[in-house]
């Protein structure tokens, strides 16, 4: 029988949940807030600034003074760019490593992983270097190929876990079928593990639109992405809450929107393997 | 065509030798069943003969040609899982037609054998489903059906009907012994059930710790075991065996009596003894008798009156004895 929960424990439970997403939500939508401010209203006391005047001057001084479009595209280029680089090469690695492992691949899956533990400012000085050399700074192509480095761990990761769920059998009854290699990943394995795929290409596009470190260090104008289209915003030389805040804004709402819509899925992807 | 020799074929993993060089001659159009207790190495077998596992030694001929080196398509075989291993993205009618699709086969000429396949296995209605909303009857006649369309030189089945419930597996291997008959195609079958070996089989291999103990019709190996082990594990209930000096009796180390030889009376006979537990089944009675000898199961008629904690005397039929020597091996 299902445990009985009383109806004052199930209010008192929504509660605390409600309050602990809306803090957790908070600073997005203050951002938010702010940004159909005037910088004079955006920095007043709190209730001052929910009762001032709305205004939509901030999102068109943003859009006078720095092409959204063109960052928001170096975003989208980028993102996905690497994160479909990332799966072409996983895709073929996490087979060989889910359906004929080896002594070691236990741990070079290890060994990949601990690579995501690593600062990655340790190797900026390294690798700014090589981009200066073969002349890939502020190129989307070398944004593609460091962002796809820095997620090919965790896109290896996912995809190892998913197609560990896909029984062994099919894979040979595809190979008994006449199946080359090539038709088994094609026909087989790639179908069945849409779901996962899926899943792991949105949350690596996500973690590749927010990734801020590689984007801002290794681009400069004509590359850079959304991340760099906010830093130029908070600049040193003077408060700019409500520019700051509809930069921001203008930023995260595209990935926001997709995170909303395709939140099922990410759910499913992040947890997939944990319940038979 | 469908003649499959091995020839000192031998697999190990690692160091582990998991079948020692074997030889075995399966015939054109023959019914083969590998029977053993888990583990024995049927499963490995089999994969071996499917290409699926490399060999470690010796050859594997097909119709006449070497194979051990071909990749599993090339072998001309299909096999049909016990997991039933159907593309679940795929429709019943796409399954059946995926080895053709891959064998790129016209559209036309894969239509028209995968509605013949599905009429043979009463699978038309079903075509366009998906194998999660079959039964488990239903995807292993799926599973059946893509073999089918390949036309193979041989069948391997992998233990197919051990994921059904008893009745349907009765069914199926109903089915699966109409069907060698109609196709007349030679099929290879793993079971470690000795009751789907000696109902199907034309010859049956027997099996313990990858070695061959035994080939032969199912009667053959039931009337006249090569050893022990084939005498235990052929025959349901199991052979009785007796040792020590009631066996030296008869000159031997041991010997075997299947519960089905032996006369039971309540007033005379050769080993006296109580009876344990009965059990009726209504055309047969089993009796476990615990005698000076050890427990014998005994295997009566249907109407016998006995319950436990009745004496009984029990009496082998001679001409039915087995006999061993120290090795197991029969005299």
């Amino acid at each position: 029988m299902a445990r009985k929960i009383s109806n004052r424990r199930r209010v008192i439970m929504s509660v605390i949940a409600w309050a602990l997403a809306f803090v957790i939500f908070f600073p997005i939508l203050w951002t938010i807030i702010l940004s159909f401010k005037t910088e004079g209203n955006a920095i007043k006391a709190p209730w001052d600034v929910l009762t001032s005047s709305w205004t939509f001057d901030s999102y068109h001084v943003v859009q006078e003074r720095s092409n959204y479009f063109r960052h928001f595209m170096n975003s989208v280029v980028i993102s996905f760019g690497s994160t479909l680089l990332a799966l072409v090469i996983a895709i073929p690695s996490a087979w060989a490593m889910a359906f004929v492992p080896g002594k070691r691949t236990k741990d070079v899956l290890m060994w990949m992983l601990s690579t995501k533990m690593m600062p990655a400012v340790g190797v900026l000085v390294p690798i700014y270097l090589m981009f200066r050399d073969w002349g890939l700074l502020d190129t989307r192509t070398g944004l593609v190929i460091v962002l796809c480095l820095m997620n090919l761990p965790i896109v290896i990761w996912m995809l190892f876990t998913y197609f560990k769920e896909i029984p062994k059998d099919i894979l040979e009854a595809a190979r008994m079928d006449g199946a080359t290699l090539g038709g088994e990943i094609l026909y087989v394995l790639t179908p069945m593990a849409v779901p996962g795929i899926a899943s792991t290409l949105l949350l690596n596009v996500i973690l590749a639109w927010n990734e801020a470190f590689w984007t801002l260090n290794l681009t400069a104008a004509k590359a850079a992405p959304l991340t760099a289209f906010i830093a130029a915003y908070s600049s040193p030389e003077g408060l700019f809450y409500a520019k700051l805040s509809a930069a921001s804004t203008l930023a995260i709402a595209p990935i926001l929107i997709l995170g909303w819509f395709s939140q099922k899925q990410l759910v499913r992807g992040l947890t997939f393997g944990a319940v038979k | 065509m469908g003649q499959i020799t091995l020839k000192g074929v031998r697999k190990a993993f690692g160091d582990v030798e998991v079948i020692p060089p074997l030889d075995l001659e399966i015939n054109d159009g023959e019914f083969v069943v590998f029977v053993g207790p888990s583990g024995c190495g049927k499963s490995t077998l089999l994969r071996l003969i499917a290409g699926l596992e490399d060999v470690s030694g010796g050859e594997i001929e097909i119709n006449g040609q070497p194979s051990a080196e071909l990749p599993p398509a090339k072998r001309g075989l299909a096999m049909v899982f016990q997991s039933y291993a159907l593309y679940p993205h795929m429709s019943v009618r796409k399954n059946i037609a995926f080895p053709l699709k891959m064998a790129k086969l016209d559209q036309a000429a894969a239509k028209e054998k995968v509605d013949n396949a599905a009429r043979i296995l009463n699978l038309t209605d079903y075509l366009d489903r998906r194998p999660g909303q079959l039964s488990g009857g239903q995807r292993q006649r799926v599973a059946i059906g893509r073999a089918i369309v390949r036309e193979p030189a041989a069948f391997l089945f992998d233990e197919p009907l051990s994921n059904l419930d008893a009745a349907l597996r009765v069914n199926m291997r109903l089915e699966i012994s109409e069907l060698h008959q109609k196709l007349k195609t030679t099929m290879v079958y793993v079971t470690h059930d000795q009751v789907e070996a000696m109902t199907m089989a034309d010859k049956i291999v027997v099996l313990q710790a990858g070695r061959i103990e035994q080939v032969g019709s199912p009667l053959e190996l039931y009337r006249t075991p090569r050893n022990k082990f084939v005498a235990g594990f052929i025959g349901s209930p199991k052979m009785n065996f007796i040792e020590g000096d009631e066996a030296a009796k008869y000159g031997a180390d041991s010997i075997g009596i299947r519960p089905e030889h032996i006369e039971v009376s309540t007033t005379e006979g050769a080993w006296k003894g109580t009876v344990g537990v009965s059990e009726h089944l209504g055309s047969d009675t089993f009796l476990h008798v615990d005698t000076e000898y050890g427990l014998i199961n005994v295997r009566g008629g249907g109407e016998i009156g006995l319950h436990a904690g009745d004496t009984v005397f029990l009496t082998p039929d001679l001409s039915q004895l087995h006999k061993f020597d120290a090795q197991g091996q029969a005299i």
